[in-house]
């Protein structure tokens, strides 16, 4: 079975962010960038199946400007086979982006696809729900743990809920997206970074692929969190009740 | 030159648990990745500027490894002065670079190597050495001393035969010129190779301050085989861990490298058959001095990778310490000298990568000795001042093991006397610039 891992290429987690003087957005201009973490969980989990010999395949699959590739590059030295990159400038929305994996899977006629469950660049968690939505396939979220059954039929998803871990059975094709604990990313060796140069990426447009990218969300302003103000330490409780009272305003 | 990322601050991710060991850095640990980094990503010419993405890309690639492979044990290896044997049934240190694919970087891709050649050799050797001198030294013995020199002399059953297992990290090589009674001055060495009727050889003396010899499978030894033509008597030789007649003396306790294991290697009537001559008998010196260029470019990012480390951990506690109510950066003092430090660490940097473009676009001619001598004869007396500054910037917390500024000034002093004295290199440098314009 072939297996299509979605990448995101994002400002690097350990870098400090700066928002524009505008407010228009978040300022990328000489911020590293690195693929998305959750992403690379993904990617992992794709070249595992390989090994393990349950997938025969693994194409990665970028969608952004022409840097994404470098991000592509990183999952094939992960041990990917093939990359697919859909260019565009445009700001995706998780709805456009959905709708572009759509088109990608129709192309590629994967059993699974596995997703980061979100991005830590805009936090949105929609990406994975929605292909699932409009593929009407099943969908397994936040995965810790993923089995793919001998038949190659089901996969067994577990997941981190709020109460413990809740099993699920899917049956294939599903979406999948990854949760932390899932794995823990190999590096790209050096011999493996040389040979992913020579792996094959694909180049698509949206309007190829006939998919519309306008964004029905516009954004408004982007601002730094408030700067942290300092504690107080007050004399009695007297005071404090005070404080809550008249400046707080909760009792 | 570093892949840019100006003083790194912290994202808080902890609340989304992305904390854990491995992969990615603990947000503690991440105060190593904290970085002075030189400038934003090249704006040079076209040709080079995709050259220079690529060698970005790897130093981010080899500084991760570094940083999460090596840099957790670098204070246990300095305490202990061993080199890290992992157990539990984890891979030890020697094979993990080698699945990393670290030891063959200069070596053709036909014999098993990566073929980068020395500008990424020094970034490797730069980043490790950011992570732990002495891990670093080892590697730049086994990856340049010997590998590199096996690589560019040996015959093509030599390198069938020893690189494979070098490469992997299965094996461990070493290199030994100096000996107790020949240090900077080296031709005069006393180690005998006396030819025997059938062709062999038999070796008898020492050799000193061998670093990793004793642990190495494979070392690079010079010896004598006519003892009356001076340097041009010298002879290279492919030693081989249980040869009969070689054996290896006690560890050495040094001030610094502690974990880069360094020995002495006793010879006694050892049987050396003439297929493990490396180059021509009798054309040994072409194979030291030419070598020693080379290795004195490599090692030249040792200190790079030193000072780097140095400022990796002043520049956070310039931040977070404070006196008089203002954090210590904000003083002109510390300014000054961070700005020294700095100025330091880029002035060597760029004539060690720039003279490294320069070996790997094929000049290694008679102009390397005196570029490379250069390289690091500025590199490493910046590298024990900007260490000095290092520890007088963190005042008592510098004086103490707690913090690891201490073993920077310890592993850095190294250079100044490792791979030829300053005081040699600067009678390179001056008796190679003199005869130029003679």
């Amino acid at each position: 079975m072939r297996v299509v891992v979605g990448i995101k290429r994002v400002i690097d987690y350990a870098a400090k962010i700066r928002v524009k003087p505008d407010g228009s957005g978040v300022d990328t201009a000489n911020v590293k960038m690195s693929m998305n973490p959750f992403c690379e969980i993904a990617v992992e989990e794709a070249v595992r199946l390989k090994e393990k010999g349950l997938a025969k395949e693994v194409i990665a699959v970028s969608m952004g400007p022409q840097a994404s590739q470098d991000t592509i590059r990183t999952a094939l030295a992960m041990g990917a086979d093939r990359g697919v990159h859909v260019l565009t400038d445009a700001k995706l929305q998780p709805l456009s982006i959905a709708k572009l994996f759509k088109s990608i899977v129709q192309r590629e006629d994967p059993k699974i696809v596995l997703l980061g469950k979100q991005a830590i660049d805009d936090d949105c968690n929609q990406t994975g729900q929605m292909l699932a939505a409009i593929m009407d396939w099943s969908q397994g979220t936040f995965a810790s743990q993923v089995a793919v059954a001998d038949c190659q039929e089901r996969v067994s998803v577990t997941r981190e809920v709020d109460g413990g871990l809740e099993t699920l059975s899917l049956k294939l094709p599903a979406v999948i997206t990854t949760d932390l604990r899932l794995n823990e990313p190999r590096y790209a060796t050096l011999p493996n970074i040389m040979k992913a140069k020579k792996k094959k990426i694909e180049k698509l447009t949206p309007e190829e692929l006939g998919v519309d990218v306008s964004s029905q969300i516009e954004v408004l302003s982007v601002r730094e969190p408030q700067a942290r103000v300092g504690g107080k330490v007050l004399e009695s409780v007297d005071e404090l009740v005070d404080k809550l009272k008249n400046e707080a305003g909760v009792l | 030159m570093a892949s840019s990322m100006m003083m790194l601050a912290l994202r808080n991710l902890s609340a989304m648990g992305l904390c854990r060991s491995g992969r990615w850095l603990a947000p503690s640990a991440l105060k190593v990745t904290r970085q002075i980094s030189s400038s934003s990503s090249s704006s040079g010419v076209p040709q080079t500027a995709v050259h220079e993405d690529e060698l970005d890309e790897f130093r981010e690639q080899v500084r991760l490894f570094a940083q999460n492979e090596v840099a957790p044990h670098a204070a246990l290896i300095d305490e202990s002065n061993n080199f890290p044997v992992f157990s539990d049934g984890e891979a030890d240190l020697w094979k993990k670079l080698g699945d990393f694919g670290l030891h063959g970087l200069t070596v053709a891709e036909e014999k098993g190597g990566l073929g980068l050649g020395y500008a990424y050799h020094c970034v490797a050797m730069e980043e490790l050495s950011r992570a732990s001198g002495a891990v670093a030294l080892s590697y730049g013995a086994h990856s340049n001393l010997c590998i590199n020199q096996i690589t560019r002399h040996a015959t093509e059953y030599q390198a069938e035969r020893f690189l494979p297992k070098l490469i992997s990290g299965d094996h461990v090589g070493a290199l030994a010129m100096s000996e107790p009674g020949s240090g900077s001055d080296v031709v005069s060495m006393s180690c005998q190779a006396r030819e025997t009727e059938s062709g062999d050889f038999v070796l008898n003396g020492n050799k000193m301050w061998c670093t990793n010899g004793t642990v190495a499978d494979t070392l690079v030894v010079y010896a004598k085989t006519d003892a009356a033509a001076k340097q041009r008597g010298i002879t290279a030789f492919l030693i081989e861990k249980g040869m009969e007649g070689f054996s290896t003396a006690q560890k050495l306790d040094k001030l610094g490298m502690r974990g880069s294991d360094t020995c002495e290697l006793v010879f006694e009537d050892c049987v050396v058959p003439r297929e493990n001559v490396l180059g021509e008998v009798n054309k040994g010196v072409y194979v030291l001095m030419s070598g020693l260029d080379l290795e004195r470019l490599v090692l030249s990012a040792g200190p790079l990778g030193l000072m780097q480390a140095t400022l990796d951990v002043v520049m956070p506690y310039v931040h977070e310490r404070k006196q008089f109510g203002k954090r210590i950066g904000e003083f002109q003092l510390i300014q000054g000298k961070i700005a020294d430090m700095y100025t330091k660490l880029a002035s060597a940097r760029a004539l060690t990568y720039a003279t490294a473009r320069k070996a790997d676009q094929g000049k290694i001619d008679r102009f390397l000795a005196k570029d490379a001598a250069s390289c690091i004869l500025l590199a490493a007396e910046n590298a024990t001042q900007v260490a000095l500054d290092g520890i007088q910037i963190l005042g008592g917390n510098g004086y103490i093991n707690e913090y690891p500024t201490g073993r920077l000034l310890r592993d850095a002093k190294l250079y100044e006397i490792g791979a030829g004295t300053s005081e040699i290199r600067r009678l390179i440098i001056g008796r190679d610039l003199f005869a130029e314009y003679e």
